[in-house]
């Protein structure tokens, strides 16, 4: 055990985590370099595309060091965005260190002081790492002085690296033996085995990746997994190289995998701990939740046909993300689809494009909103959750709804404290701290309703700090709101799939930039098109469209057919795709663009 | 029977709404000319067709040719086709070019039947399309064009131009209906992309065409020169006893074209061709004997949608007879689309077929279009 060192790495999003991990890899000579593609962590296309990291994975190196001793290292990754912060959580409690890899051109950024925080709090080992110092634009003092601010490290402990040009890597390999504590833990007690993630192989179902706190783990051994209560046999138990390497034994410790032949992947949850039925732990590992989706959003095939392999798909993807729910629901503008739920809005974005992606499937999503609690008046009933306005209670028999609020943390530049404490404002948002972490970076934090990050937050924080604002969350509580019912009308007829939960004190001003957004969307019909915008009976905004009164070519000469009918195929073909509202055409680029209300 | 189209890509000054292909360089007029021949002797051997029914130039100005470059194309031609029945040849002529001395030149040509370019007889509008010509040589080529003897006229005009109003576009028709020319085009202004119109218009430097005008022009454009005896027979074309262009009128029934010159269109019945659309690159690809040429094989839908998009623009319409003459998807198709704009009176059934009313018209491309087969 003393020759093991369990780690993960802090960064933000572009920040190099994954091109430092590629360097380790090589210079342990964990893959040869003819298997060595940027970026071999990232193993999912859209990762690698991306720059991000998306499901976390962990791999062994095996390092000679300068004490002689061959260490093992498991290098554990940690998913880098906020919609995932419950599984970064867990991968962090799996490691005793972290090493804090900061862009040195672009300083600390959000999400890595929230993942650092946790970090802390989990006690783990720092080891504070500047990257990018071969960048002319690298501020090596000024951003070595916001990580000393942040975690009281001296200067000298802060590592200099490129993962570019590989300088450094063998100081921070020399640090992670030196500086990062081997594991504890009790080879004789009880197994107890934390499950910080796990993926989805065709083949063999399920596969959990654990580290053992202590005990050992031995292959064919009964195991329960304590919070779910399931029992399975360890079919295979291994560790992880460039690929599963089965074991016999896995003692405390160590990180590596299990195969049960379990194939729903619900049924294992990450931050469950894993024992023996033999010979079970007392207790389980702390930390465990069962996360919830926090925003919902119905997602429809294109066309209808494709129902049948959306659920395909669906189903898939699920097998490989547990976090994503989907029930059948139906839309009387939209015909059949799913109500899906997510992390957040980055996870929907993320479901969207590997739909498109890896199953094909182009997609309408609807407004998408969060999770409501609510209660009716009436007596002996109980609070049940919103999670589609079709759950929406008529206003007469609602006795309250809640609504989910998240903690944002939001680091800046000082000049642009005004224009975002203006936004989180409009957003009802509430300013808690505010906290200089040197003259050049404040850190904001708000507590702000989850449902106003789900509009059009991202953009808006982005433009208003020219882009040099970084931004996490956590969740924090639900609390009582004023609701409304957001209706879209069509020449009277209400559209379902546009209709939206929103705050009464936002409604008006949606409802009317909906209203003007369908009126650049909507062709022109040959009748007048009324667009409104109604909460109850009451109109709030309305658009019209007028009637289209001439749609012909001039001229249609020998040189013209082709183009003219290439065009008018092209029109037939938006028309196919079109969704009739009453006697409205509306076309699928609506459904999507609707919700960018930002621009 | 087939026609021959020959571009001629040659302007004085760039119409402001104008996305045919040609250059206001004059510079390879001559090469140009000797290139149109060339591509004669590559493709006449192998047009499945001798007998030429008509001859259009279009462009471009075709009126910059010389007599002896008409004549010298004209030789060219006849080395492979049959031209003795020949009932139309067409020259697109811009009134600025048709001098006296021009006009009987033609006249000596075995050019039988000229189209001016007119636009308008308002100043304002021809210079805000950038035309060559004042509205004085409008009037003016046309009387001399009579006195040559050019009893086969068609005029164009254009409506619909930011400005004009519709006293003006009255003023406009009665001004060339005193004429009593056989044959009339008239376009709505069309905003076409990389135009110079379209430049003005992005940048506010001009308005856009007002729809509810423009169609306001066209119904009275519709009702005036039927009060004066034309038959509206294409949207946007209109003959005198029956005076139809019979070139124009071959492509909507699907007949054969060969079109000679950059960037003309070539159809055979199965598939479409079309020339380079770059001057330089044409000659040199006929200088070295080679067709810099695109071409595409039209399948039963895209023939069927052609066949829609065409005749729906006529007054013949679609004809039941056509209709059985297609297979059943096409004929079956087109009857269960076209039953809501029979009901809403887009669309007119007669006895022999399906034609556009006059509020169709209007709707011409979306009624069309909806009529299309798509897989």
């Amino acid at each position: 055990m003393k020759l093991i060192r369990n780690f993960c790495v802090i960064a933000h999003i572009d920040h190099g985590k994954s091109t430092l991990s590629d360097r380790m890899l090589e210079i342990t000579q964990t893959i040869g370099e003819r298997e060595m593609q940027d970026q071999a962590l990232d193993n999912m296309d859209l990762e690698r595309e991306r720059g991000i990291t998306i499901k976390s994975h962990a791999i062994q190196l095996y390092y000679p060091a300068k004490d002689g001793n061959t260490y093992t290292f498991n290098l554990i990754d940690t998913p880098g965005h906020v919609d995932f912060s419950y599984e970064v959580s867990r991968s962090i409690a799996a490691c005793e260190g972290a090493l804090l890899l900061v862009d040195a051109a672009q300083g600390i950024q959000a999400q890595t002081i929230s993942n650092l925080y946790l970090a802390i709090e989990h006690d783990l080992e720092i080891i504070p790492i500047l990257n990018k110092v071969d960048m002319e634009s690298a501020m090596i003092d000024e951003v070595s002085d916001q990580i000393i601010d942040l975690i009281g490290c001296k200067k000298e402990e802060i590592i200099l690296a490129s993962g570019k040009t590989g300088q450094g890597i063998p100081d921070i390999l020399e640090a992670i033996v030196d500086r990062i504590p081997a594991p504890t833990g009790d080879v004789n007690a009880p197994l107890q085995g934390l499950v910080f993630d796990s993926v989805y192989n065709p083949f063999r179902g399920v596969v959990a990746y654990v580290r053992i706190m202590n005990g050992v783990l031995n292959q064919g051994d009964t195991v329960r997994f304590v919070n779910t209560k399931k029992e399975y046999d360890a079919d295979e138990i291994g560790i992880l190289q460039m690929n599963q390497v089965p074991k016999k034994k896995l003692e405390a410790g160590n990180v590596g995998y299990i195969i049960t032949g379990i194939k729903i992947s619900k049924e294992i949850k990450v931050g469950d701990t894993v024992t023996t039925v033999d010979n079970p732990c007392e207790k389980a590992i702390q930390g465990f939740e069962d996360v919830k989706p926090m925003v919902f959003a119905g997602i429809y095939p294109i066309d209808n046909d494709d129902f049948e392999d959306l659920r395909d798909a669906l189903e898939k993807l699920q097998l490989n993300d547990a976090s994503l729910t989907f029930e059948p629901e139906s839309s009387a503008a939209l015909g059949f689809g799913f109500r899906c739920g997510f992390l957040g809005m980055l996870h929907l974005e993320i479901i969207q494009e590997r739909l498109s992606r890896e199953f094909d499937q182009d997609v309408i999503t609807t407004v998408p909103n969060v999770s409501y609690q609510a209660m009716l008046t009436k007596r002996g009933s109980e609070e049940f959750n919103v999670n589609t306005p079709n759950d929406f209670p008529d206003p007469g028999v609602l006795a309250y709804v809640k609504e989910p609020y998240i903690q944002a943390q939001i680091i800046t530049k000082p000049e642009f404290i005004g224009a975002i404490m203006t936004l989180c404002l409009d957003k009802r948002g509430e300013l808690k701290k505010q906290i200089y972490l040197t003259q050049e970076r404040v850190e904001l934090h708000f507590d702000l309703p989850l449902a106003e990050i789900v509009f059009d937050f991202y953009d808006k924080l982005k433009s208003v700090s020219k882009g040099y604002a970084s931004f996490d969350y956590q969740p924090l509580h639900y609390k009582e709101t004023d609701l409304v019912l957001l209706e879209l009308k069509l020449n009277g007829e209400p559209v379902d799939a546009l209709s939206a939960l929103v705050h009464r004190t936002k409604a008006e001003s949606i409802g009317r930039k909906v209203c003007k957004k369908l009126k650049d969307l909507l062709p022109r019909q040959q009748f007048m098109i009324a667009i409104q915008a109604a909460v109850g009976a009451k109109i709030i905004a309305r658009e019209t469209i007028s009637a289209l009164r001439k749609d012909v070519t001039a001229k249609c000469y020998g040189g013209d057919i082709t183009r003219k009918r290439k065009l008018l195929e092209k029109q037939k073909k938006g028309k196919k795709k079109m969704r009739q509202v009453g006697n409205v055409e509306v076309p699928q680029k609506a459904f999507l663009e609707v919700l960018k209300l930002g621009d | 029977m087939t026609g021959i189209y020959i571009h001629v890509p040659f302007c004085k000054q760039a119409c402001s709404y104008c996305n045919f292909h040609f250059s206001t360089s004059l510079r390879l007029k001559d090469d140009m000319v000797e290139a149109i021949i060339r591509e004669i002797h590559l493709r006449a051997p192998n047009w499945p067709w001798q007998a030429v029914d008509t001859i259009y130039f279009g462009g471009g100005t075709p009126s910059l040719l010389s007599g002896l470059e008409l004549s010298r194309i004209y030789d060219a031609l006849s080395m492979y086709f049959d031209l003795s029945n020949v009932k139309e040849s067409t020259l697109e002529a811009n009134p600025d070019d048709l001098t006296p001395e021009k006009l009987k030149s033609l006249a000596d040509s075995p050019i039988n039947r000229l189209s001016i370019g007119i636009q308008s007889f308002i100043e304002r509008d021809l210079q805000y399309m950038n035309r060559a010509h004042t509205s004085e040589e409008a009037h003016k080529c046309i009387e001399d064009a009579y006195k040559m003897g050019f009893d086969q006229l068609t005029v164009d005009l254009i409506y619909g131009v930011p400005g004009l109003t519709s006293a003006e576009w009255e003023d406009n028709l009665n001004n060339l209906f005193q004429y009593d020319i056989p044959h009339l085009s008239c376009y709505a202004l069309t905003v076409e992309p990389k135009t110079a119109l379209h430049h003005q218009i992005k940048t506010g430097k001009s308005d856009p065409p007002d729809e509810a005008l423009v169609a306001d022009q066209f119904q009275t454009l519709q009702t005036m020169s039927e009060h004066n005896g034309y038959e509206h027979y294409e949207i946007s074309n209109f003959a005198k006893d029956k005076q139809y262009a019979r070139h124009n009128t071959s492509y909507w029934f699907g007949k054969p074209y060969l079109g000679l010159g950059p960037s003309a269109h070539s159809y055979d019945g199965q598939h479409r061709q079309w020339n380079v659309a770059n001057n330089p690159k044409y000659i040199k690809s006929m200088q070295s004997r080679q067709l810099a040429i695109e071409t595409e094989y039209l399948s039963d839908a895209d023939r069927y949608n052609e066949m829609v998009l065409c005749r729906m623009r006529t007054m013949w319409g679609m004809n039941k007879a056509d209709l059985e003459g297609l297979s059943e998807v096409f004929s079956k198709h087109f009857l269960q689309e076209v039953k809501p704009y029979i009901d809403n009176e887009k669309v007119i059934e007669s006895a022999d077929g399906y034609q556009l009313s006059r509020a169709g018209k209007l709707l011409a491309d979306k009624i069309t279009s909806d009529l299309f087969y798509i897989d």
